[in-house]
């Protein structure tokens, strides 16, 4: 029996074709999983079910009646309910209040607080309704957004990508709740790309890439090997570069551990490889697996053991940014606007941010603007930035504009290792081509480059080691030439078995 | 319905035109709220704003502008720059005092000595005891997250509370008659801080606060840590991408305007205050506030914002004895004043459009 | 030494009244997620305001209620400044206390001097006879028990209603309570201007029962002293009348210690309160687990609604 049907929606966002002509179904008492990449289109389609987002093209059945939710609000009276992958919590208030908060007409306290603890006790998701939730755990937290779900009492339950932030015990508690629900007649429509995970718990799965649904199988019957393959796409590009000889090694970096300060952040734990001159390092993986921290412990902005982190001779790991970046080390962090780049200030300013010691855009301190100005006058000719003047806000380039003088300023200070995470995201086809071509001749002068990319094709094109980051642990880096879409589907996957 | 959309380029005309318009906002209401009071609002206005500097009595009045205007401005360059890194010193009154106190102190405890290390020791001193006060709650905020808001204003009564112990106790004029006072500076000559040419106000206090302005300017245009400030305030992710470590700019930011202050103060009550009393914190640390604000953070705004704000209580003192009304209405005026820049400062980054609602 | 302790305990409840009740306002304005510095500017406005009603109604009911309406009124101002215009809420504030101050001085100039009409002390069935607790407990004017009342409302009304929970969780996480559908904005303008009105009564009781006459600038600095108030109390209703009570107690006890010849340790007494006060906020700052905070998260926080 049918409980949602999408035939045919389709969703576009400028030029990008998000979803493409989009239909599956999703039966009564079923769990049903939406798998597929970053990119691939899966949290717009959830959007729309939940009424955030309208569909340009396409219809939806819920329950046999027509669906068309123009606001959450619509969705939930309709019997859709969901829990986003971040939370809206309040910490200083307690379960109970949280709950309350988010239903329309809720109980009286005592009376919500005694259902809390029937659900709770019924579904497994153990929860005392007059905890704080500053006090709980990202677990617990994850039930009562779960329970201020279940209060209403759903036909469909969506989780998006739900146990990134859980613990083996507490996934294997989850699956418990979600088998129990099911059988009840509950559906749930469980977003996620952990393969091993989908096919202990999933009854089918829809599987989804570039936009459009790519097949629907049903996960016990499928091997992990032929999941990847769908998800990743059997027509990967080939490894471009075959293997050169590389210098000395430039950046070592060695059981590096991290505890992440973020509750929704990922730790890392014993991150250990080695890039060497001329090497240019890929490392593939899911969002939210600990590249951003991963990122800021190479960058110096989070401080890590002395011996974590050695670039040539010297201990690093203890060392700021400005020191690094005057012995060599540069990076460019994945967020343009507010990370890498000030918005409201010009260009020329900007490239004081990371330029103004390595550069000596200055002396004794104080700024050398015209010489501030050349350097960004350089960058954007070199790099082909295209804006009105040195003197416009960052925030009035265009994104790939903007990330091409991002890159321009850190590769043209000749770094000795640099470091990027997502090079080309948002960035148009030539600019995108423009920034690889560059990342491969800084390594073509003898530098030591380490790309983080969700783009497996562009990984594929200019990597000559490849790594996949999951669950902040590294896999072994190993040559690109042997790397198959199986091995990558399996490694992001997380499997731990490669 | 009237929304507010945001421009992609902070709009240059705006920052110029905007307290142009605030002060032309100020003096049409001003006007007004003369007139329902029964009093001509021309020549009220010109009492305020046109007589201290130009009117007929005018050579003495611009000598009080300009004593007025020092301490005001020294105060908020030192403030401008924890405001333009989102670090917020409320308690500048205190760190004012505490300067006045711990300067003042220095030099009464070396009287009568007669040498020319006298006041440049009690300077250092007073930037020191600043200092020092605007240091805890830096500290406090470093190490435990405390509010600075709260803690330097709870320490600006501390520090009034310990003016008053100090000038009823240990810094109370031996050879006065009980007041609670110390001993005037003015029989200090090593001590005090005298009207250089007679007639201008400019006292010592003028001249550094001048000096500072230009010090200001330039760290503000062309110094490194400047543009830290800047940045830290913007784009606080960018400025620890840069290297900007939080906690040094705390401890500069607060440290800095914590010295300003205390030698303000300083300044002050070794000369046109002349003594320590319990009346002698006349607010400079909470006005200045406001003038960093009109000033719009920016060393040549504070100047002109001072010099205003200066204008304006010297016309209030002049709207005082002319149409008798109170001496506190002026700050009706600088009240507003702030109000309508505040309000129309929204139009530098932001554009109105005015749009009809949207039928679902 | 001539000081009665029953009169003073019955002198520090009335001195204690003012702060009280602008303080219980502020706790509702913070507790939105809003740091409003100008309640000395509304203060001063209630007690002008006030005083000018009652004088010429000769009521000092009306002179309340006047009172109120005009703290709210001039808290408005600040709430579209802060809240529409995204003006910084620091220098909202003290723009608003600048300009109350001098308002009030503007309209009051005329009025020094006037006696106001007497607020009468409320009848407990004459257990103002009691010795002791009779004097200091229950004899004092209809305000006096109105602010005890009025904590006791918002404690109500923060704890069990389902108002006072959205209020809690505006100024906890206003990104998740506007997502959530609740508007931030409204929610916090009223607030304020509830804010406002407390501060315009807490004004009034200054000028129409404490004192009672009207000098410019009368509040002396109250309105800083009921900021602080919220703090000590850790944003905890019933804390506040401790605090009010205890801040009022050591004016009361310094002024009377003065009068009789105590001078030096008296304003050392006097900085008691408020280093009270950072110790009390440093403990709660630094407790990193921020769920034992009672201190809305979001407090000075300028609200972007990302609709």
């Amino acid at each position: 029996m049918t409980l949602i049907a999408l035939n045919n929606l389709t969703k576009k966002y400028g030029g990008v074709i998000a979803n493409n002509d989009i239909t599956f179904k999703v039966d009564k008492g079923e769990i049903h999983a939406l798998l597929g990449e970053n990119g691939a289109g899966k949290s717009t389609l959830v959007k729309m079910i939940y009424g955030l987002v309208q569909p340009d093209i396409g219809t939806m059945m819920l329950d046999g009646e027509s669906f068309a939710p123009t606001d959450p609000r619509a969705s939930r009276v309709r019997g859709i309910a969901m829990v986003f992958q971040h939370f809206s919590l309040f910490e200083a208030l307690s379960v109970a209040e949280n709950i309350a908060l988010g239903m329309e007409n809720p109980p009286k306290t005592d009376a919500l607080s005694n259902q809390i603890r029937d659900v709770s006790l019924k579904y497994g998701l153990m929860l005392d309704p007059n905890r704080l939730v500053g006090n709980l755990s990202v677990g617990e937290r994850q039930r009562v957004e779960i329970i201020r779900c279940l209060l209403q009492d759903p036909k469909l339950l969506i989780m998006d990508e739900p146990t990134s932030v859980l613990t083996p015990q507490e996934v294997d508690a989850l699956f418990t709740t979600l088998r129990r629900l099911r059988d009840e007649g509950t559906s749930i429509l469980y977003i996620s790309h952990k393969l091993e995970e989908i096919r202990t718990l999933c009854n089918r799965a829809t599987i989804l890439r570039h936009g459009k649904v790519i097949g629907i199988c049903i996960p016990k019957n499928e091997t992990a090997k032929s999941m990847a393959e769908m998800m990743v796409g059997s027509k990967l590009k080939t490894p471009q570069k075959t293997i050169t000889n590389f210098g000395l090694p430039l950046l070592i970096v060695k059981d590096l551990s991290l505890r992440s300060t973020d509750p929704f952040g990922t730790s890392l734990k014993d991150i250990t490889f080695t890039i060497r001159a001329g090497e240019v390092m890929g490392v593939a993986g899911v969002a939210g697996n600990g590249q951003d921290e991963l990122m800021l412990a190479l960058s110096g902005e989070v401080l890590t053991k002395a011996n974590s982190i050695q670039l040539e001779d010297n201990f690093i790991g203890q060392t700021g940014p400005v020191e690094r970046r005057l012995q060599g080390l540069l990076t460019a962090p994945e967020e343009r606007l507010g990370h890498a780049a000030a918005p409201e200030m010009n260009l020329s300013e900007n490239t004081l941010i990371s330029g103004f010691q390595r550069q000596k855009l200055g002396r004794r301190g104080f700024v050398n603007k015209l010489g501030a100005a050349a350097f960004a006058e350089k960058i954007i000719e070199k790099f082909d930035v295209r804006t009105i003047s040195v003197g416009s806000a960052a925030k009035s380039l265009s994104g790939g504009n903007l990330q091409k003088f991002v890159m321009g300023r850190e590769i043209l200070q000749d770094p000795k290792v640099f470091i990027v995470n997502q090079p080309t995201w948002g960035v148009d086809a030539a600019a995108a081509a423009f920034i690889r071509q560059a990342l491969l001749e800084l390594a073509l002068g003898g530098a030591g480059v380490l790309v983080i990319s969700q783009d497996l094709d562009e990984l594929m094109e200019i990597s000559d080691t490849f790594t996949v980051i999951s669950e902040g642990r590294l896999s072994a880096p190993r040559p690109i030439k042997g790397v198959t879409t199986e091995t990558i589907g399996l490694l992001m996957g997380g499997s731990k078995k490669i | 319905m009237i929304r507010l959309e945001p421009r992609t380029n902070p709009s240059q005309a705006m920052i110029i035109l905007t307290p142009i318009l605030a002060v032309l906002a100020t003096m049409v209401v001003g006007g007004i709220l003369f007139v329902t009071l029964g009093k001509n609002p021309f020549e009220a206005i010109r009492m305020i704003f046109w007589d201290p500097l130009l009117g007929e009595h005018a050579f003495y009045y611009r000598g009080q502008i300009l004593v007025k205007a020092a301490p005001l401005i020294m105060i908020a360059l030192g403030l401008s720059f924890g405001f333009r890194a989102g670090i917020w010193n409320i308690g500048a009154e205190g760190q004012f005092i505490m300067g006045a106190v711990i300067g003042g102190a220095t030099g009464l405890a070396l009287y009568p000595l007669n040498s020319f290390i006298v006041f440049p020791l009690m300077i250092v001193m007073g930037a020191l005891g600043g200092f020092l006060w605007a240091m805890i709650p830096a500290f406090l905020k470093i190490r435990f997250n405390a509010n600075e808001i709260l803690v330097s204003l709870m320490l600006v009564y501390v520090a009034f509370n310990f003016l008053i112990g100090m000038v009823t106790g240990p810094l109370r004029n031996p050879d006065g008659f009980n007041f609670p006072e110390s001993r005037s500076f003015q029989d200090f000559p090593a001590a005090h801080n005298p009207e250089l040419w007679a007639g201008t106000g400019i006292h010592l206090g003028v001249l550094s606060t001048l000096g500072f302005v230009i010090l200001a300017y330039i760290m503000i245009t062309r110094h490194i840590f400047g543009f830290n400030v800047r940045l830290a305030g913007q784009a606080p992710r960018a400025a620890k991408f840069a290297g900007v470590s939080p906690n040094k700019m705390i401890a500069i930011c607060l440290g800095l305007s914590g010295a300003l202050a205390g030698m303000a103060g300083l300044f002050e009550v070794t000369g046109p205050a002349g003594k320590l009393t319990t009346t002698f914190p006349l607010g400079y640390g909470f006005t200045a506030i406001i003038v960093a604000f009109l000033g719009r953070l920016h060393p040549i705004g504070i100047l002109l914002a001072g010099l205003l704000m200066a204008v304006t209580y010297v016309g209030g003192d002049i709207i005082q004895s002319q149409l008798s009304l109170p001496k506190a209405s002026i700050q009706v005026f600088q009240g507003m004043l702030l109000f309508f820049l505040l309000a129309v400062d929204v139009l530098v980054n932001f554009r109105l459009r005015i749009s009809k609602r949207n039928s679902k | 030494m001539d000081i009665s302790i029953v009169s003073l305990l019955a002198t520090l409840i009335v001195a204690a009244t003012p702060i009280l009740l602008a303080a219980t306002g502020e706790l509702i304005v913070e507790k939105s997620g809003v740091l409003n510095l100008g309640v000395e500017g509304m203060m001063i406005i209630g007690a002008i305001c006030g005083f000018i009603a009652a004088v010429n109604t000769d009521s000092p009911l009306i002179g309340f209620i006047v009172a109120a309406l005009a703290g709210a009124a001039l808290s408005l101002l600040f709430a579209v400044l802060t809240q529409y215009l995204l003006a910084n809420q620091v220098a909202s504030g003290l723009a608003l206390t600048l300009f109350g101050l001098g308002l009030s001085a503007l309209l009051g100039h005329r009025y020094s001097g006037i006696r106001p009409p007497s607020s009468p002390k409320m009848e407990w069935f004459g257990m103002a006879e009691l010795p002791v607790v009779g004097p200091i407990f229950f004899n004092h004017d209809m305000m006096v028990y109105f602010s005890i009342f009025l904590v006791l409302m918002v404690w109500v009304f923060l704890k069990f209603t389902r108002g006072g929970l959205v209020l809690r969780a505006v100024g906890e996480n206003h990104d998740a309570a506007h997502a959530l559908g609740y508007k931030v904005i409204r929610i916090r303008i009223l607030a304020i201007m509830f804010g406002g009105a407390c501060a315009g009564m807490g004004g009034a009781y200054l000028s129409l029962v404490r004192v009672p006459q009207w000098t410019e600038g009368m509040t002396a600095g109250a309105g800083w002293i009921a900021l602080a108030i919220v703090v000590f109390a850790s944003w905890k209703p019933w804390r506040l009348i401790l605090g009010a009570y205890l801040f009022g107690g050591v004016t009361i006890l310094q002024l009377n210690l003065q009068a009789n010849g105590f001078d030096m340790p008296v304003s050392y007494l006097s900085m008691a309160p408020y280093l009270v006060t950072i110790v009390v906020l440093v403990i709660m700052s630094s407790d990193r687990t921020r769920a034992s905070l009672n201190a809305p998260a979001s407090l000075g926080k300028i609200f972007h609604a990302s609709s």
